[in-house]
């Protein structure tokens, strides 16, 4: 048997709680700035919200990259969010592993759409 | 004092995991329903989705499709009128702010252990409150046209 004690203890459950709990909060606040960046820039504009304004927005090349950014830090965040929720209230094995094979599905979907309309504008 | 531990140890309750059964028959302070909003926000934000991306695609695509994203909430949509979808919209918008402030809130525990006491989780807990509610009440004013 190999040493399962102090920091070889190998940890029950998901075993990998730090990284997620760590990744969640770093890609919060990831979103939590781009959305005081996005909300500036329309604070700071002048007149209402036209096209030309909003889609001028997206259009600089660091918002794009930035909003790829966030659109990928999105989509752990999410995934750690609802997994913990799933983990939380489901408890039939089958019916859980099935949200979560939807939550992957689902996220990695909206992603795809979402970079997909960044990319071509 | 033996016999306390005893025969208190039959009739102790079992605590489990929650389960959706007992959401309902739960209390909820301040603290926990800040928390639990916090999970039902992200857990809206989580299904509507296609409906953020989509508002995403047609604001941003073209000019036409600028104009389509605009109709839905003029007109309607799929049969539904406008009105309906800006509930929509006000739904999602107390889901981020909700999401937005609480998780702040998370965030500010999470670094600070002192600050993980009763008092301190009720009284943030009503000032996320306070913040998301009437921050919503004046987008949500903006949004169906009170100003």
């Amino acid at each position: 048997m190999s040493v399962n004690y102090g920091s070889h203890r190998t940890v029950v459950g998901a075993h990998y709680g730090m990284r997620d709990w760590l990744s969640q909060r770093v890609t919060a606040v990831t979103i939590a700035l781009f959305t005081l960046i996005l909300l500036a820039q329309i604070i700071f504009s002048k007149g209402p919200i036209s096209y030309e304004l909003w889609s001028g927005i997206f259009a600089a090349q660091w918002m794009k990259t930035l909003t790829f950014v966030v659109i990928v830090s999105m989509l752990y965040h999410v995934w750690v969010g609802m997994r913990n929720v799933f983990m939380d209230y489901v408890k039939p094995y089958a019916v859980r592993f099935v949200m979560h094979v939807f939550a992957i599905l689902w996220l990695i979907g909206c992603s795809g759409w979402a970079i997909q309309v960044l990319w071509r504008l | 004092m033996s016999d306390t531990a005893t025969s208190t140890a039959k009739s102790r309750p079992e605590f489990r995991n929650i389960e959706f059964s007992n959401l309902r028959t739960l209390r909820w302070p301040l603290a926990s329903l800040v928390s639990g909003m916090h999970r039902v926000s992200g857990a809206i934000m989580f299904f509507l989705m296609p409906f953020i991306i989509w508002m995403f695609d047609t604001s941003i695509s073209s000019e036409i499709s600028f104009a389509k994203f605009k109709a839905a909430f003029d007109v309607g949509m799929l049969g539904l009128p406008g009105f309906i979808w800006k509930l929509v919209v006000l739904g999602l918008i107390w889901a981020y702010l909700h999401h937005f402030i609480a998780g702040l809130r998370h965030l500010w525990m999470d670094t600070h252990h002192e600050q993980v006491s009763k008092e301190f989780g009720k009284q943030t807990g009503a000032v996320v409150m306070v913040l998301v509610l009437s921050l919503t009440v004046i987008l949500g004013a903006k949004l169906f046209g009170l100003y």
